[in-house]
């Protein structure tokens, strides 16, 4: 695409701001836009997530944006956060659009926080099969999957159990993590108490407080800006057949996430690479099956083969796929995927804490059990 | 084992909850229900309210739930995984600023400002917490509550019981979270009132399906029928939910997503030893007059 990140920029992360989500937003688009040497005036297009509460009119008024030519939202919760560079890199290509900035700001830890039961949720036709059954928490729907998944393919808890280690150990070396110098043991993910059987505490990821954004302009424009661009190679969104959010347990089989092998298809064929030329994959880790499900339909390894391959260490720094070198959201912050593509753009640049050799492909992907998005950044 | 001072300075310092709106402003037919059911003659509350009725203001109604940052919610949850299952009100001490007026619309927030134990009382072994609430009008705060409960094991209970179902005075078992109803899911509901387990099947092709639509994706026809299901079927998949609470659930609890014999899935909480390709069978549970639950229990083989 003709379209490049050329901007990254996040508030502190915590687990009480002490702040309005609008002013983490703000502080973010404010980093973003200074990583990029361009001002408030230079932007004419906002997007985030559906989710996200602060309006794009909001956002523009703090920083003192002017002028909008271009403002979308994306559904689906975590699964926006790949599809609003997507959003942006097509307003960019399209003329809709000449700056585009991707934000996402919540006080997810001190304020509304997801891992909770949200009963308003089951005011939803689809949450009604669900909700109140007793199935109301984003741990017991990935469960769900978990417990199929382990039953078909043999995998165990202490197979999940090694994402966790692994991004634990990536985030102990990130001073920018929450869990900064605080790695664990496997002994420890087994010992950490059942949130919903079969995941412990640690397959969960972490709540938190803070905000993400991502400047996207054309290629030209990138040149001259300060920072090495980070091209927006493939983009993508995706949902499969007999889709729902989290709760996708009504087809043949419940051991893939077919709406990231739709993803996976795209970034392949759009971009003209695959995954062997995958040189960091940052891949959106809110609980850790989904991580193990996913290196099967990117096609990293085969079905029920990704036990197998994590525990080969091939996700290690040093490793052929070096996985979430920033930590991922289990150990840096769960910013609803957006971080990871901070992630992948200072990989790219080479500016990372943990940063992977000679990099010339990322692959990022969105949240999982939803309707999702990818991107292929590149040099 | 759960270090309980340490969670509790843990919620203590995230510090006043975010401010919950009372349902409806400070008005005249709640006073005077009130004054009634309390007995109070008093003629002078025609354009103020009562101060001992400001918790009123913002209870939660019947089917109320705690807000996420709850800090009270918050410590009775980690008492109840520690074991200390049962509760007490002990104290209640009301401060009031000033009189509210009929349409002024109150807030109120709420710290965790201490937690003492463990404690040797006649209940047993115990924590007092003690949250202070406080009432505002915008910016203004009008009164506030220093409130205090005793989180007990009952005695003869065992010392550690971390993963026992816990007692949750919060949500007793009435407080379901009910699934909204449409025309396209009624029939469903219906069908649970009068014990029977229904499937939608189309009118046109006779596609069985569920969860159920208007329109059916094989043939475009929409004019769905249903048939009852026998209601048994196996376990394709579970899970044990442990945390968080969940609104009419005591934790631990098993949610089945169960294959019918007829080919569909269905979730439901199941009673019973759970494993994969264990045969249930559905069973009803009516919680009033407008929702019946389906749940499963397990059954022998046939
Ligand atoms: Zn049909």
């Amino acid at each position: 695409m003709n379209a490049a990140i050329v901007g990254i920029g996040a508030t502190d992360f915590s687990k009480n701001s002490g702040r309005s989500e609008l002013q983490l937003a703000a502080e973010a688009v404010r980093a973003a836009l200074d990583d990029a040497g361009l001002t408030p005036s230079d932007v004419d297009g906002l997007v985030s997530f559906t989710m996200d509460t602060n309006a794009e009119i909001a956002v523009a008024r703090e920083l003192g944006i002017p002028e909008l030519t271009f403002f979308s939202r994306v559904h689906y919760g975590g699964g926006a956060a790949c599809a609003t560079v997507q959003q942006a890199a097509m307003a960019v290509e399209t003329g809709a659009a000449k700056v585009v900035v991707c934000y996402r700001a919540f006080n997810e830890r001190s304020g509304h926080r997801f891992g909770q039961v949200q009963t308003a949720a089951a005011a939803n036709i689809d949450n009604s099969w669900s909700y109140p059954m007793g199935l109301g928490t984003p741990a017991a729907m990935v469960a769900m999957f978990a417990r199929r998944y382990m039953h078909e393919y043999g995998a165990t808890s202490e197979d999940f159990g090694r994402v966790a280690v692994l991004d634990r150990k990536h985030a102990a070396t990130n001073p920018h993590a929450w869990f900064h110098n605080r790695p664990i043991t496997l002994e420890d993910h087994q010992n950490s108490r059942w949130i919903a059987e079969p995941l412990h505490l640690l397959d969960c990821c972490q709540e938190t407080d803070g905000g993400v954004a991502l400047v996207v302009t054309s290629r030209e424009r990138a040149r001259d800006l300060p920072n090495k661009p980070a091209h927006v190679k493939a983009a993508t969104q995706g949902s499969s057949v007999d889709q729902f959010t989290m709760t996708s347990y009504y087809r043949d089989d419940l051991t893939g996430l077919p709406e990231m092998g739709v993803v996976a298809r795209g970034l392949w064929e759009r971009s003209g690479i695959g995954p062997s030329d995958v040189d960091v994959a940052v891949l959106y880790d809110h609980f850790t099956p989904f991580v193990l499900v996913q290196l099967e339909e990117l096609g990293f390894c085969g079905k029920g083969e990704a036990k197998d391959f994590v525990a080969s260490g091939a996700l290690e720094l040093d490793g052929a796929l070096p996985l979430n070198p920033h930590g991922g959201q289990l150990g840096e912050a769960y910013l609803h995927g957006m971080n990871g593509i901070a992630e992948g753009v200072r990989q790219v640049r080479g500016t990372a804490v943990n940063q992977v050799g000679d990099v010339e492909h990322v692959l990022v992907t969105a949240g999982t059990g939803v309707p999702t998005s990818g991107l292929v950044l590149a040099r | 084992m759960i270090d309980i001072e340490k969670e509790a300075a843990r919620i203590a310092e995230r510090g006043e909850s975010a401010p919950r709106l009372a349902r409806d402003p400070v008005n005249l037919p709640m006073i005077n229900n009130w004054l009634e059911a309390i007995g109070d003659q008093h003629p002078g509350y025609t354009e103020v309210a009562p101060p001992a009725m400001v918790q009123v203001w913002t209870m939660g109604g019947l089917h109320g739930q705690r807000s996420a940052d709850d800090p009270l919610g918050a410590m009775m949850a980690i008492l109840d995984e520690a074991g200390y299952t049962s509760v007490v009100a002990t104290n209640s001490d009301q401060t009031y600023h000033r009189y509210l007026k009929i349409g002024e619309h109150l807030s109120v927030t709420s710290t965790l400002e201490d937690v003492t134990g463990p404690k040797r009382t006649g209940l047993g072994e115990g924590w007092f917490v003690t949250t202070r609430s406080t009432w505002y009008v915008g910016d203004e705060p009008v009164a506030e509550m220093r409130f205090r409960v005793l989180k007990f094991r009952p005695a003869g209970q065992p010392a550690s019981a971390p993963e026992a179902p816990a007692a949750q005075p919060e949500a007793p078992k009435t407080h379901v979270i009910r699934p909204s109803v449409n025309r396209d899911t009624e029939y469903f509901w219906e069908g649970c009132r009068q014990g029977e387990l229904r499937i939608q099947r189309c009118g046109g092709c006779g596609l069985l399906r569920h969860p159920p639509g208007p329109m059916c994706p094989e043939c475009g026809a929409t004019k769905p029928k249903y048939l009852v299901s026998d209601g048994r079927g196996v376990v394709y998949s579970y899970v044990v939910h442990h945390h968080p609470q969940v609104p009419g659930k005591q934790t631990p609890f098993v949610i089945a997503l169960v294959e019918l014999d007829e080919g569909v899935r269905m979730l439901g909480e199941l009673d019973g030893e759970p494993s994969i390709g264990q045969r249930v069978e559905v069973v009803f549970t009516k919680v009033d007059d407008e929702l019946t639950m389906p749940s499963w229990r397990t059954c022998a083989d046939r």
